[in-house]
Parts: C-alpha cells; structure tokens; sequence
C-alpha cells in the first residue's frame, strides 16, 4: 500500500530557561494511504507535538518528515503552505473564527488559496450538507453546540480537498454520544473520499470505534505499533495494557502475586457459557475482577479477569481447557498496574 | 454675560475640540495600529519572533509613554513649527497629541492582538494562511470587539489631552475654560466647559460600547 506520511527518527525537544523538555525521542512511524491511524497516549506524552510535526506546525529537532515522499523540511515556505493545504486539520477546541458565519468559516481555506468567492460559496454549501449543518449557515460559532462546532471544523478542514485529515483530540470536549456521531463523520469521510486520517487522543474507545491502526506513545517514545485488533488482543507493553485495561489498574494492585488471567474473547466465543462451562469442568470456583465488552471495527471484542483458585493442578486445568476453546489467555502473575 | 459671542465662543471650542480628538485619534491610529501589529508579530513566541525590532519598539513605547503629555507638548515645539508652521492653534496641537497618544494606542492595540486565542492563529497556520492572512483576516478581524473598545477608549484619553493643549493656546474647550475659567474667574464658563467635555466623553463611549457589542458576534 501506497504510504502516505513516513515518520524516521523524529526527536523533538523543547529547550526552556531552566528545563529541557524532550517531547519525542526518536519516532518511527509509516502512514498509508486510506488508512484511520490512531496515535494514542497519556496527556504528556507528546502525542500533540508528534502530529503538529506531521504539517511542521512544529519542526522536529531531528530526524525527518515525508509526505507522499516530500520531506517537509526542505520546503521553502510557499511550499510548505502550500503543502498545508493538503494537510487539514482538526482540533479539541474547534478552534473557529468566532466573529464569521458558519458559511465564511468555511469559505476561510479557500480565501487562502484564492479561490474565486461565488466557486467557495458553492463549495461550502456542499460541504455544509455533508456534514449536515445546512441550516446553520448564516449562524456564528457562539449559537452552535460543541457537535456542531466540530462539523463546520470537519467542513471548513475538507473545503480545499486535502489527503490526509490530523485530529488533535477532536472529541475529547465532546459528550459521548456526540463523539461516536462525529466518529461516524469521519469514518464516512475516510471511506468516501479516501482521506487518510491521523487521529489524536487519549481515549481507547475512539481508537476501537473507528481506527484501523494504532500507535501507542509513552513519554516521548513508541511504545507499540499495530492494528487495532492485534494491539487490543495483545498488548505486549506495558503502555498499551494500561490503555487497554481502561485504567482499572487499582484492581491489580489488590491482585499483585496472585494468580490472574485475562481472557479475550472473539466474536464466536462470546454466545457460549465458556466461563460456567469452565467452573462446572473443574469443580472450582473463579473470581471474576473485570468483564467487558467492548466494539472494535464493529466486531464485537469481550475480555474478562479471572482470579484463579491458589491450588496449582486445577488453575493449570482451567487454562488448559480455556485454551482449548480457543480463547486468548495471558497470565497477569507480575503485572503491575 | 450669556451674550451670542460666547455662546458661539463655545459651540465653536466644542467644535475645535472634537476636531483635535478625531484627527489625532486617526494619526495616533495610523502610527499606533501598526507598531501594536508589530508589537505582537515580533514578540517572543509571536508569528516571527524577532528579538532587535521587537526590544527597540518595546522601549520606543515605553519612553514617549512615560513622558507627561504636558512636557512632550513643549518638548516637540520645534518639530511641531516644522510640520504645521506654528506652535499654537488647534491643528499644532494635533501633533503633539498624535505624538504622545501613538505609543499608547500601540499598547491597546497589542493587548486586543493577544486576546486572540492561539488555537485560531494555530488553525490559520494549520490551513497554509501566511502571515498577512493572519495578520488581517485572523488578528484584526478577531479582535475588532476589542479593538473597537479600545478605540473608544483613545477617544476619550486624547479628548482629556487635548484640553490640556489650552495651557500652550491650543483652542477648544480646554482652552477656553483656562482662559475664561482660571484666568479670568468667570467659573460659570469653566463650568459649561466641562460640563460639555463630559458630555462629549459620555456619548463617544455610548457610541463605541454600542459598536463594540453589535459587532462582536461572540455573544448571540
């Protein structure tokens, strides 16, 4: 597949007066063309700094940027404005002109690259549609809620038909329900229009919703790279449990040194009674610390905790027979939280 | 002593006096927006940081503001006759108060620029918008509430000035309440002096509030 945005070495540090912050240390990343990347990590850990390298909001300290092949760096600044152009963007706190219509904040992308009035009018109503906001046209931001505000952001980032969309936590100011509709707006952008997207933030769920791939950054570095599926199914890192895990770390704080599995369930193991199954097998009795289920890609992804009984013969037969019906099954014996 | 002749003799003062006020206000703007605009653009973590510009305007600023207006009136006598011709009279005096209310607008101009959140200047930049983009269609346009008060506010500063300006022989209001007020003790002249120049602050910030608040489409 065709990549769209190469990552190689990327460090950048901010020098202050009395501290040096190191943002990124050495990032390697490849984005393909089509694709819904998530970018996923703790506040602080330099997820906004690496996507404002992607359009040189920011210059990294090292290491380079390409887009479709281009290195940022070497544009002159024509050319890297012209280069933004290409690469639109969204923001947590929508970031709209507040004294201009919904119809001019639209227009404002395509004041920038000159585009006659009447033809960016013309375009901003169909974008407008899309996202469906026709009615608020001649409102001002302050008259729109937080959902809305963010579509005339998804309209005014498409107005001049970029390749690649960054979201810099887009729905982290949204309520939930607003954020899987604005999700779903972006994934109907990305399947129509073959808008690579980049997307943003702190929060596992956005990932699952919507994302093909994910890329977990801890303190500056890449913790973890992948599909969503595989990084879900299998976090090898200790980053990408935490996220995974939903912060419910506090539970296996209580659970340090005993003997707990966890249990992922894929889509055809969910229906049947695998756990009750299991306890009548073994004639012992689990600890059941966490169940859920949660939506990846719209296949339905369960995991459970099992505190296990102390006795070593039938903890072994439980994992056996798990293991037996197919399921994923990793020890959490030294997982610190 | 209500005679026509000082009747006339103040309507015409209130006239010499708005006169002074509005051309200076839009010298002191013509001078003023610019530096504040650079001010912004030039400052540390500004849109092009640059440190030598931004020091000597900085402190450029600061001098002309600390002067008091009444020494600064005198002190540019020289520059004053080279311009205008004369140091006395209404369009004189336009000088120095364009002179000394430049530095002050720069700075009322800078703190509007700064109220613009950064998120919107970040988007402009996001969307390819160079700096004159941000500068007009981004700074300007965001802040115009802002700036719109602070105009009103010049106004009304540079109307109290230019009623200093009466020691020197100015004209306008001030002027005529020196002369006829202090000097003479006709207090009843004083008195409608100032009641008029009251007056005249009052309705321009009447105005500028007004225009502040029906073009600021922030509140709905």
């Amino acid at each position: 597949m065709e990549t769209m945005i190469q990552i190689k070495d990327v460090t950048k540090t901010f020098v202050g007066k009395d501290n040096t912050v190191e943002a990124l240390k050495g990032i390697n990343l490849d984005i393909h063309k089509g694709e819904i990347y998530g970018i996923i990590g703790m506040s602080g850990a330099g997820k906004s700094t690496l996507v404002r390298c992607l359009n040189f909001l920011e210059r990294p300290t090292s290491g380079t940027v390409l887009v479709e092949g281009k290195d940022l760096s070497t544009l002159k600044d024509n050319e890297l404005r012209k280069m933004r152009t290409q690469i639109a963007m969204i923001f947590q706190h929508f970031n709209l002109l507040m004294q201009r219509t919904v119809l001019d904040n639209v227009c404002f992308p395509m004041e920038i690259t000159k585009t006659s009035r009447k033809d960016a009018v013309k375009r901003a109503r169909e974008l407008l549609e899309i996202v469906g906001l026709s009615q608020k046209e001649l409102s001002y931001p302050a008259q729109l809620s937080g959902g809305q505000k963010q579509r005339v952001a998804i309209a005014r980032a498409l107005a001049t038909n970029p390749k690649i969309l960054l979201c810099d936590e887009a729905t982290s100011a949204l309520d939930p329900t607003t954020t899987k509709a604005i999700l779903a707006l972006l994934k109907e952008i990305n399947e129509k229009y073959g808008i690579t997207i980049v997307i943003i933030t702190h929060e596992m769920a956005v990932v699952q919703e919507i994302c093909s791939h994910v890329a977990i950054i801890d303190e500056g570095s890449l913790a973890e790279t992948g599909t969503v599926e595989e990084v879900f199914s299998r976090p090898k890192s200790k980053a990408a449990k935490k996220l995974v895990f939903r912060g419910e770390e506090k539970h296996y704080d209580e659970m340090r040194g005993k003997r707990c599995i966890r249990i992922v369930f894929s889509s055809n193991s969910s229906y049947e009674p695998v756990i009750a199954n299991m306890v009548l097998a073994c004639n012992a009795p689990v600890n059941i610390l966490l169940a859920d289920t949660q939506d990846i890609g719209g296949v339905a992804h369960g995991q459970m905790i099992l505190q296990l009984p102390e006795e070593e013969v039938t903890a072994e037969k439980m994992i056996q027979y798990l293991k037996n019906r197919k399921l994923e099954v990793e020890e959490l014996d030294n997982y610190v939280g | 002593m209500w005679d026509s002749q000082t009747i006339m003799m103040i309507a015409e003062g209130t006239g010499v006096t708005l006169y002074m006020t509005l051309v200076s206000t839009l010298i002191a703007y013509a001078l003023g927006l610019p530096m504040g605009i650079v001010l912004v653009v030039t400052a540390p973590g500004g849109l092009k940081p640059n440190k030598i510009v931004y020091k000597i305007l900085d402190v450029v600023v600061n001098i002309v503001r600390s002067i008091p207006f009444l020494i600064l009136l005198m002190l540019i006598i020289p520059f004053t006759r080279l311009i205008v011709g004369k140091s006395y009279g209404a369009t004189a005096t336009i000088v120095p108060l364009a002179i000394a209310a430049a530095p002050f607008v720069a700075r009322l101009v800078e703190s509007s620029l700064l109220e613009v959140d950064h998120g919107v200047i970040e988007a402009a930049q996001s969307m390819g918008a160079g700096l004159g983009t941000i500068i007009f269609k981004v700074l300007l346009a965001e802040a115009r509430t802002s700036l719109i008060v602070g105009a009103t506010i010049s106004l009304g500063t540079i109307l109290g000035y230019s009623a200093m300006a009466g020691v020197v022989g100015g004209g306008g209001l001030g002027d005529i309440a020196i002369r006829y007020g202090y000097y003479r003790y006709q207090a009843d002249i004083m008195i409608v002096t100032v009641v008029l120049l009251v007056a005249l602050v009052q309705i321009l910030q009447v105005i500028g509030t007004r225009l502040s608040r029906k073009l600021d489409r922030r509140i709905s």
